[in-house]
């Protein structure tokens, strides 16, 4: 049985790790001996069996990079001078030697070295029992976590390394991978199964859920119950979860999407300006995030932290030069704004790919943004897009109160529920227009800085966020914050729960006709605007 | 008042014909003597009118109707893929397959055509289908959009919505219209080589012939009883609708003629074309012939063909000498002729003429669709 085989080389290798240390003296400074070379090299599988033997006991990072590219048939020989090469990720070979050789894949003169199926499977047993036994922590953690499945591990070689391990996490880990073996060993005792199936309570793999099928389906009658129930848990639990992660995308996409909307809802709502280059907005909010860690070189942390004030300025700063130069000379005549700033938006575009590149530009994510908090073994959360659905409701609520509570927003209010009457208490209605479009601008800038680390930062980028973001301004209600933010979550959601059922695609295409059929039965949105500022 | 063939339409029509004639002349020439057009040029030039029939076709419901629609390219486009059903069809078995069934088919395994090709093959048909299948769907849109009095910038993001949810769908491949790549490689039309030149004369004729029917029916409508309750609701579409009319249905007969005449220019173009693919449902083009329209001088009818030929040239000579200029010019033409030449070319031609037969401000009848 190959199993067997297999768990027999880890032991072996597991043994050899400890005795064979230091052992290899290499005779001509290389880290692999020349015999050894040779015998990798040879035709004859008991000459290779040899030599992958002695490799198992050699721990120096050379012979495990050689055992790797040996198992994923990178290693090369020399059909002249049978020396071995390593076939790197680039496609080049180096070689094994240390002579610092290069030849290039492919040519005739090299051809791969062969395995059976055995030494595969043999292979395999070696390389996870080296990884189980790095002397680095965060590799052994990493390595027990990919192997908690793995089948034809030694349980006695697992026991011995669970005994001698200090770290908490490689110990939760080897006890998972014990009980995956108890279960899935019949000659296991109903107690072994029991204890196992009390390991896995809340872990929520589909692989245990397998296994626990099979001992629920084994008909012995100590366990099958027992096993049955955790199983009925487990998929609860799994539902569970899966709705969960679904709502969390669901926000977090929704939340993109509002933060943008935010800034169109300002423009568009509160303004009555169609402002077709406000995806550019975002654009160049994205493209100043970049900017700024060109600027700062090793410090990508704090030049994204510092790219949110920017990205509002450098957009705040673009719409109101829009403003001045275009929208100003149109206010009332709402299709040819569109028109107008849909120029403004291709210009822009093509600046961007003229002077700046038309390839995407790399925007590091910083260390807090990247990293992940696992909840349970199947859900797990990227910082960021948590940060950015609070973000946007941070954007949010300082716009509801710009709106609401500063002299600003009771100036923008008034103009826009009668410009004339506003202007003869006294306000400057010209002003107003430019500071109003001046702000949506800089939220989409910031809209920017949130998306380029979640998106590709390139000169399209705004584009493939315009249609669905008036899309969420309209649905929620023109003129209303609170519409857009829950138009923007529920678009958001839907197309998150619509994905997994029908493909992306179809999902857009369900929520945009959603919408428009929406729109024909409530031509003003989830929350109309009432009063005066509702007619024309 | 002054019946379908008042004064700017019969220049129209007399320039229309001349042009159309010295090019079915130049192309008809043997090859290499003195003014003589090689296919290319002719099928550039033939899609170029079928461009302009599209731009009339946004003009009856923009200057005329004053509904601003982003989205008339689906149209185009619809009236396009029919017709490349027909195209695929005549393939026959000399695609790369050798199979009876269009190439893409055979690649994503299908083994016999969706209920929807059926009677492609029928030149009549497809025909039909090019005007059939726009018009449709903008009576199941605009009925549902103009019954519940959607309007203005509403009614012009929704139709954008539409086309670019017709883009997502045609990309998949199992809508069964070739997903990414759609349609090309045709061979020919009622057993016409499509690469002859005696073809590319006739389809350029035709694109001129439909151009002019288009034309004179725009035209017909406009002096009818139906053109001045359109005109009525576009000046004021609530004292219209007080004073009895039914303006959705107005607007909705409007809606789908104009889809018809785009679906049958789309239909024309994608011959002369040589392809069609999703690209042609993208919002760009759309708003492409929303420049075309704009830049001629909409509410003319004529101004939307000047512009179109004007915007498209200035796009094929661009993008062949500098590409990367073209969308800065294309993007200043759109803040220049919305700021300062909101009458378009047309207009700005108009007032020229004007004020030099000492009339001042001629009479235009655009530009009164401030809604």
């Amino acid at each position: 049985m190959g199993t067997t085989g297999a768990s027999m080389a880890f032991a072996a290798a597991a043994a050899l790790l400890v005795l064979a240390a230091g052992d290899l003296s290499a005779e001509d400074g290389l880290a692999i001996s020349r015999e050894l070379r040779a015998g990798l090299a040879s035709s004859r599988v008991g000459d290779r069996d040899a030599a992958i033997e002695t490799l198992a006991g050699d721990p120096s990072p050379e012979a495990g990079a050689l055992l790797e590219a040996l198992l994923a048939g990178n290693l090369y020989v020399d059909r002249a001078t049978s020396e071995l090469y390593l076939r790197g990720g680039d496609g080049v070979c180096c070689s094994a030697a240390g002579t610092g050789a290069v030849r290039g894949a492919g040519a005739g003169e090299l051809r791969t070295v062969g395995t059976t199926s055995r030494q595969r499977q043999v292979l395999g047993g070696i390389l996870n029992a080296r990884a189980l036994t790095h002397p680095d922590v965060s590799v052994r953690r990493e390595s027990s976590r990919a192997l908690v499945m793995a089948e034809g591990i030694d349980p006695e070689f697992v026991r011995g390394l669970f005994a001698d391990e200090g770290d908490e996490a490689v110990r939760a880990n080897l006890e998972r991978m014990l009980a995956a073996a108890a279960l899935r060993d019949p000659a296991s005792s109903g107690e072994d199964v029991l204890a196992a199936l009390g390991v896995f309570r809340e872990r929520l793999t589909p692989e245990v859920q397998g296994l626990i099928r099979e001992r629920a389906e084994s008909g012995d009658p100590e366990t099958a119950g027992a096993a049955k129930a955790a199983l009925g848990r487990m998929e609860a639990a799994i539902q569970h979860v899966s709705l969960f992660e679904t709502v969390f995308f669901g926000l977090s996409l929704g939340s993109v999407l509002a933060l943008i909307a935010i800034g169109l809802a300002v423009t568009f709502g509160v303004m009555g300006v169609i402002n077709m280059a406000h995806g550019e907005m975002v654009m160049l909010g994205a493209y100043t995030v970049w900017a700024f860690q060109e600027l700062l070189p090793g410090r990508p942390g704090l030049a994204l932290v510092l790219a949110v004030p920017g990205s509002f300025a450098v957009a705040a700063a673009a719409g109101g030069i829009i403003e001045r130069g275009v929208i100003r000379f149109l206010y009332n005549r709402p299709l040819e704004t569109l028109l107008a700033t849909f120029g403004v938006s291709l210009i822009l575009q093509q600046a961007v790919r003229t002077f700046v590149s038309s390839n995407n530009r790399p925007v590091v994510t910083p260390p807090f943004m990247a990293g992940q908090w696992h909840w349970t073994e199947n859900f797990s959360v990227t910082w960021g897009r948590f940060y950015i659905i609070l973000f946007c409701l941070a954007v949010f609520l300082m716009i509801l109160y710009v709106m609401r509570r500063t002299r600003l927003g009771l100036e923008v209010r008034a103009v826009t529920q009668n410009r004339d009457v506003a202007r003869a208490m006294g306000i400057d209605a010209g002003r107003v227009d430019l500071m109003c479009f001046m702000l949506g601008s800089g939220v989409a800038g910031m809209a920017g800085a949130a998306l380029s680390q979640l998106a590709n930062v390139g000169p399209n980028l705004g584009q493939g966020y315009i249609v669905d973001s008036f899309m969420v301004v309209v649905f929620g209600g023109v003129g209303n914050l609170w519409g857009t933010l829950a138009g923007g979550l529920i678009i958001g959601m839907a197309n998150k729960f619509l994905e997994p059922v029908n493909g992306a695609i179809l999902a857009k295409i369900i929520i945009m006709c959603g919408v428009i059929l929406f729109i024909q039965r409530h031509p003003r949105g989830l929350f109309p605007q009432k009063g005066r500022a509702a007619e024309s | 008042m002054t019946g379908v063939f008042d004064r700017p339409t019969r220049i129209f029509f007399i320039a229309v014909a001349l042009f159309t004639a010295a090019v079915a002349a130049g192309s008809l020439r043997p090859e290499g003597s003195a003014l003589s057009l090689g296919t290319l040029t002719v099928s550039v030039l033939g899609k170029y009118m079928c461009l302009a029939t599209l731009a009339v076709s946004l003009d009856l419901v923009w200057g005329f109707m004053g509904v601003l629609s982003l989205g008339h390219g689906a149209f185009f486009a619809l009236g396009g893929y029919a017709f490349g059903m027909y195209l695929m069809r005549h393939i026959g078995s000399r695609g790369v397959y050798t199979s009876q069934l269009p190439d893409f088919m055979v690649f994503i395994g299908w083994d016999r055509l969706p209920w929807y090709w059926l009677g492609t093959d029928v030149f009549a048909y497809a025909v039909f289908l090019g005007a059939a299948a726009p018009a449709l769907l903008a009576l199941a849109f605009g009925w549902t959009a103009f019954r519940s009095r959607v309007s203005g910038v509403y009614f012009s993001i929704i139709s954008q919505a539409m086309t670019y949810a017709l883009m997502l769908a045609f990309f998949l491949n199992a809508l069964g219209f070739g997903g990414n790549n759609g349609f090309t490689d045709f061979k020919e039309i009622l057993g016409f080589e499509l690469a002859a030149r005696s073809t590319s004369a006739a389809l350029f004729i035709a694109s001129a012939v439909l151009l002019l029917a288009f034309y004179a029916a725009c035209r017909a409508v406009a002096v009818s009883r139906l053109g001045l309750a359109v005109r009525a609701v576009r000046d004021n579409e609530a004292r219209a609708r007080f004073a009895g009319y039914r303006v959705d249905r107005v607007k909705l007969s409007v809606f789908v003629l104009s889809a018809a005449a785009a679906g049958l220019a789309g239909a024309l173009y994608v011959p002369q074309a040589g392809i069609i693919n999703p690209n042609s449902f993208a919002p760009l083009f759309s708003i492409e012939m929303v420049v075309c329209v704009a830049l001629g001088g909409r509410g003319r009818l004529y101004g939307a063909v000047v512009g179109a030929f004007l915007v498209n040239w200035l796009k094929t000579a661009l993008t062949g000498l500098m590409p990367d200029a073209w969308l800065f010019v294309f993007g200043l033409l759109f803040v220049v002729v919305t700021v300062f030449l909101p009458e378009g070319v047309a207009g700005l031609a108009e007032r020229a003429s004007g004020l030099l037969a000492g009339r001042g401000k001629g009479g235009g009848r655009g530009a009164a669709a401030e809604a």
